[in-house]
């Protein structure tokens, strides 16, 4: 009974500890990492597209400082100037579960980095990149897409969204559709 | 169910009776009503004596063996026990996160302990002290010694007696599980928003932080529900309102200051819960709300909360001065309203904190009044105390030492205060380490200094073993000169400009040479806590052995046994002085009545203590541990989801019908 | 009476606090200087009752009333004696208390009053860093600077105190007291300085992982040095004016720096993070933590966790050949 008790703490522990980390200094100083995803879940052969991931995404998705900071972030470098809150507006909304390029973390570090057609800039070498990670983890919450005690609750500000911890969940649909916004006359 | 006490049966007693060890003895005139006849076949206590009635009763209200009998209990002095014990060790806790502190301050620039961990030790040590140790450890002392006090059996709602206690511990245990897990408040222990808000306060911490405060606020309320009716309806016969001892009278008005403050907090914290985890908007200033709205809610306890802690140390001063000065207290009417005054002045006094919020000038100027005449009540007190000692006959043993050093420390304290009191000296010396020094100068020398006497006086009737006087006296000078070197230097430092909170400084402010000597000082401070807590351990089982009454002091718990058999008296006293046993030296006049078989206790009216009626004492429960467990889960739940606000209710309420289902008393059966 | 010994002790370190540039009892203006003066006023006071009372309390151990004196027995010539000596004593607390209350009070309407001179700052507490704003009736006069601000002597200044993120609260003992920063609304405080010289602030309410490193310099200086350094604050940037300086910018412009932080004269144009128009010539670095040397600014832009943990500013990429011109670029951007 006792050591039950001993078990499941010790369990909470490492689920606790993760979510609640504060890394501030990345340790060594941020090369990009290297991600292959595939855009499409077609692959010329049998089985799914092969894929390489650094494995930083669930780090970084479950971690309530990271999205915390990428909720900073996302003010201070002015994406909503092109996306408004996650609802879209010269840009697609980020907050839907249609993603041009795909939407998990992934995809969206390198959409940040890459830059994208039709007006996404690359920001490669002016966000470095544990900051472009922390702007993704925000972003994928958006969707509430990370575990709901992770996903930061409303700012401090004028409220125009719900905050990403209430929305309902949504699911990425990978190479999905054209969004409303890129179908606008332009 | 209840019986009216008839003169028929106090006139069946023969004789006055010492009630600890049973001797024969007689009843003067008690008023009484008659009223339905008595039952014939119900054993009392007038019908048995001697060791048979000793034995008879500690049966009917002793506790049972094995895990289930001790999760029931409702024994308020086991409960006590429970929380005096909780209590301080969450205070060595909270002196172990201080230590961490000074280590990590006696050098400039010192890379001992990093921001984020420095964070949260100075909030849990804030927290740990102030909600863990602070209200809790004079709620304890209220709950053992209370009842024994006013000579009754056992505190008004055991039960809900029991269920605070297990809340306070299972609150106390959640944060301090949360800062081993590195999710411990990281946000001060007053929690400021926007800091602990939604938006900079990321995570869980300073949910935890919010919840701590439910639990133990749940607590406290409950302790003090049952303090007040204990002290006003459950008093022996004879104890008049002007009889009360000073230490009941403490525990009363500071049961009152919590009922009234404690839900100030709870308010904010709950508020704090609701924007971080609903999204509500009570401290967005850019949807209308308004950060200060946090701090005067959270003053408005805040400042009540220090004498909450602050008035049972009053208490413990006047039994320890009374009994150490050989001599009745000297003003005892004028002791009495100090303590009522100061309990309302306190309510007034929060616009203190906030001073340099950019609040209007005049209002706040108010503040400064009021802050500074509650020094007049304070005043009061510490002068009737020392004319006691001055008409009385000292006798210098260490609860005695404690109590003149908090006259030394408590006092400097205060008068300290009355410099932050000032608006204007106050934006010089608000969030530096000068009112570091102020605070605990008043805290410690207020509450711990003597607390550690009433430790040393109260050891004897709690153990039934005296501590070393000896290692008491090294402790003393220990402890004086530790929290000395440890705390005067703060009021230099901050005038030199060192804010609180800093987890480093840097070498050119000039201020590292008197942070070393506060931090050697914190090492001889918490030395001298170690000593004490040896002194307990190795007294406990080999310190000589005490009588009922080795200080040969006169309230009321010196009359039962040490420690006190679970019915604390065989019979229950008689009162006809304020100093009961100095009054009736050879033996106590006791009325008897109540029934041997179950529990019972007299209930008397609230200003003459005229015995009123016989009402029974609830019995042992394993309800308030569920209902407590069903409490915390509850609690936590609704840290991390709103819903679990309804589906937790469910156990909730299984747990209190259990609680308050309908028994057939035993007495109905008759 | 040998409980005096630690006391005589105690009372000469209070000698060693006079001094300092952050000290609230080594006062430089008005408002400083009268709150000093009121500090000693209540010292005086408040110890003469402190050693009364621990006198009265001493004497009261050294009494004895004759043993085996019953407890309850009390005399009624000593109590009434007793009686009177305490109310007289609560009645002269209570002057006392109300006395001082007074003092108070006359103190508080000086000392925020606010006359308002010609210069007025917008300050707005961020964290964990003092952006600071001089307003200008004429907008191409309106400048913004970080953690440093100067002010002419012997004239009061206007300070609006906002804050962008939690409360902060602007403090700088040699001049006056402090007064919060507090979202959403704007506090006014006023800062004067009777001599030249340079007084350091700091953070006074807890904001935050760094609140222990967010300081800020006042420098009082004549009126003609304070014009002077104003007018240079208006102007844009110093170009680089050699190769390795030159170097340096290109470095800046090509690196995240430019999304945080703002040069006037060159295409940084970052809004969220302390201006660095003339960053050369602030005597520090990360809000009072490092003094500016190249050294120190190569460490700062290399590892700002090492040296402030948790501050907004990441670690960036940067090779090792360019950290030297980065350090001296903006060395040199006095």
């Amino acid at each position: 009974m006792r050591w039950l008790l001993i078990l499941s703490l010790a369990a909470f522990s490492l689920a606790a500890c993760e979510r609640e980390d504060r890394e501030y200094r990345s340790n060594p100083v941020t090369a990009e990492t290297n991600e292959k995803i595939a855009l499409s879940p077609l692959s010329a052969g049998p089985g799914s597209p092969s894929e390489q991931r650094s494995g930083l995404g669930q780090q970084y998705e479950e971690n309530a400082y990271h999205i915390s900071q990428g909720q900073r972030l996302y003010t201070w470098f002015n994406c909503n100037g092109c996306h408004a809150n996650g609802g879209g507006d010269s840009g697609p909304a980020l907050m839907d579960d249609r993603w041009i390029y795909g939407g998990q973390i992934e995809n969206i570090v390198q959409t940040i980095r890459e830059g994208r057609p039709n007006g996404m800039p690359s920001f490669r070498g002016k966000i470095p990149d544990d900051q472009i990670w922390q702007i993704a983890a925000y972003i994928r919450s958006m969707g509430r897409n990370v575990p709901k005690p992770a996903a930061p609750s409303r700012r401090d500000d004028m409220s125009s969204v719900p905050a990403e911890q209430r929305r309902p969940p949504g699911e990425v649909i990978d190479g999905g559709q054209i969004p409303p916004s890129a179908q606008m006359p332009q | 169910m209840t019986r009216a006490i008839t003169s028929h049966d106090l006139d069946a007693v023969p004789e006055v009776s010492r009630l600890a060890t049973g001797e024969r003895g007689g009843v003067p005139g008690i008023q009484s009503e008659a009223d339905a006849p008595p039952s014939p076949d119900e054993l009392r206590d007038d019908q048995v004596d001697g060791p048979e009635l000793t034995a008879r009763l500690a049966k009917t209200w002793g506790t049972d063996k094995g895990l289930i009998g001790t999760l029931s209990t409702v024994d308020h002095k086991i409960i006590g026990r429970r929380f005096i014990v909780t209590a301080i060790i969450f205070l060595f806790l909270g002196g172990l996160s201080a230590v961490a502190m000074r280590m990590q301050l006696a050098l400039p620039e010192n890379r001992l302990i990093g921001p984020d961990l420095y964070n949260q030790l100075f909030t849990m040590h804030g927290t740990t002290m102030m909600f863990l140790f602070g209200v809790p450890i004079g709620e304890a002392f209220a709950v053992y010694l209370v009842p024994l006090m006013v000579g009754t059996r056992n505190i008004a709602f055991p039960r809900l007696n029991a269920y605070s206690y297990y809340v306070y511990l299972f609150g106390g245990l959640m944060i301090w599980v949360a800062f081993m897990l590195n999710i411990g408040p990281d946000v001060g222990w007053f929690a400021y928003v926007p800091l602990s808000g939604p938006e900079f306060s990321p995570g869980k911490r300073a949910d935890f932080w919010a919840q701590m405060i439910t639990f133990t606020e749940v607590s406290g309320i409950a302790v003090a529900i049952s303090i007040i009716v204990t002290v006003f309806k459950l008093r022996a016969p004879g104890m008049t309102l002007d009889r009360i001892p000073l230490f009941v009278w403490a525990e009363l008005v500071n049961s009152f200051v919590i009922i009234f403050a404690l839900p100030a907090v709870v308010t904010a914290s709950a508020a704090l819960m609701m924007d971080r985890l609903v999204g509500t908007h009570f401290f967005n200033p850019a949807e209308g709300g308004d950060a200060l709205l946090y701090q005067h809610l959270f003053w408005f306890f805040g400042h009540p909360e220090v004498y909450i802690i602050f008035l049972p140390a009053t208490g413990w001063v006047s039994a320890i001065v009374v009994t150490f000065a050989r001599r009745q207290a000297f003003g005892y009417i004028a002791l009495v309203l100090s303590l009522i005054a100061t309990g309302f002045l306190s309510f007034g006094l929060w616009v203190h904190h906030m001073f340099t919020t950019g609040l209007p000038q005049l209002g706040a100027s108010f503040f400064t009044a009021s802050s500074m005449l509650i020094a007049i009540p304070n005043g009061i007190q510490i002068f009737c105390w020392i004319a006691t000692l001055w008409d009385g006959r000292p006798v210098f043993r260490t609860p005695l030492l404690f109590i003149i050093g908090f006259f030394f420390i408590f006092v400097a304290g205060g008068l300290s205060g009355i410099m932050l009191a000032s608006v204007p000296l106050d934006t010089q010396v608000h969030d530096t380490f000068f009112v570091v020094a102020h605070f605990h100068y008043v805290l410690i020398g207020g509450n711990v200094f003597p607390l550690i006497a009433a430790v040393y006086y109260w050891f004897p009737k709690f153990t039934g073993r005296m501590m070393s006087e000896r290692l008491g006296k090294w402790h003393f000078w220990l402890a004086f000169i530790g929290f000395n070197v440890t705390f005067f230097p703060m009021h230099i430092t901050g005038l030199m400009g060192m804010p609180r909170r800093v987890y480093t400084y840097l070498p050119e402010m000039g201020w590292a040479n008197l942070n070393l000597v506060s931090s050697i000082g914190a090492v001889l401070f918490f030395g001298s806590f170690v000593l004490f807590l040896y002194n307990i351990v190795s007294s406990a089982s080999r310190g000589p052995l005490a009588g009922a009454n080795p200080w040969d002091a006169g309230t009321l718990e010196w009359a039962a046994a040490s420690p006190p058999m679970p019915q604390n008296f065989d019979r229950i006293p008689v009162v006809t002085n304020r100093e009961p046993l100095w009054a009736n030296r050879d033996s106590l006049p006791v009325v008897a009545g109540l029934s041997v078989e179950n529990r019972e206790q007299i209930v008397s009216t609230i200003t003459h203590g005229r015995a009123d009626l016989r009402e029974s004492s609830p019995e042992p429960s394993i309800w308030p541990f569920v209902a407590a467990i069903a409490t915390a889960i509850l609690f936590v739940g609704s840290m991390f989801t709103p819903w679990a606000l309804v589906w937790g209710s469910i156990p909730l309420a299984v747990a209190l019908m259990g609680w308050f289902w309908p028994k057939p008393s035993t007495e109905d059966e008759r | 009476m040998r409980r005096v010994g630690p006391f005589a002790l105690f009372a000469a370190l209070p000698l060693g606090g006079c001094q300092g540039w952050q000290s609230a009892l080594d006062a430089h203006g008005p408002s400083a200087r009268s709150l000093a003066d009121m500090f000693w006023i209540f010292v005086a006071v408040l110890a003469t009752v402190w050693v009364l009372t621990m006198i009265t309390l001493l004497l009261a151990l050294r009494r004895r009333r004759p043993a085996d004196t019953d407890p309850l027995a009390t005399d009624p010539q000593t109590e009434r004696r007793m009686t009177i000596t305490i109310s007289v004593a609560i009645g002269l607390t209570l002057v006392t208390v109300v006395s001082l209350t007074g003092l108070s009070y006359a103190a508080q309407k000086v000392l925020f009053a606010h006359k308002g001179g010609a210069l007025t700052l917008l300050v707005t507490g961020q964290q964990w860093w003092w952006e600071v704003t001089y307003e200008d009736p004429q907008p191409n006069r309106v400048f913004t600077t970080a953690n440093e601000i100067h002010i002419p002597v012997g004239e009061p200044v206007l300070i609006k105190l906002e804050s962008s993120d939690v409360i902060h609260s602007f403090w700088v003992p040699s001049l006056t007291g402090k007064m919060d920063a507090i979202t959403g609304r704007q506090n006014l405080i006023q800062i004067q300085a009777d001599r030249p010289g340079v007084y350091r602030g700091q953070c006074a309410e807890y904001c935050g992982l760094q609140h222990a490193h967010m300081g800020l310099l006042v420098i009082a200086e004549s009126k003609e040095d304070f014009e002077r350094w104003r007018e240079h604050q208006i102007s844009s940037a110093i170009p680089p004016n050699d190769d390795e300086r030159q170097r340096g910018m290109e470095i800046l412009l090509s690196k995240p720096c430019v999304m945080c932080h703002q040069i006037r004269g060159t295409d940084a144009g970052g809004k969220v993070a302390p201006d660095l128009t003339h960053v050369g010539s602030r005597r520090y670095i990360g809000a009072g933590t490092l003094e500016t040397t190249r050294g120190n600014i190569a460490a700062w832009i290399v590892d700002p966790h090492g040296i402030k943990p948790g501050v907004n500013m990441p670690t960036i990429q940067l090779e090792p050949d360019e950290v030297q011109p980065l350090a001296t670029y903006l060395e040199g951007l006095k």
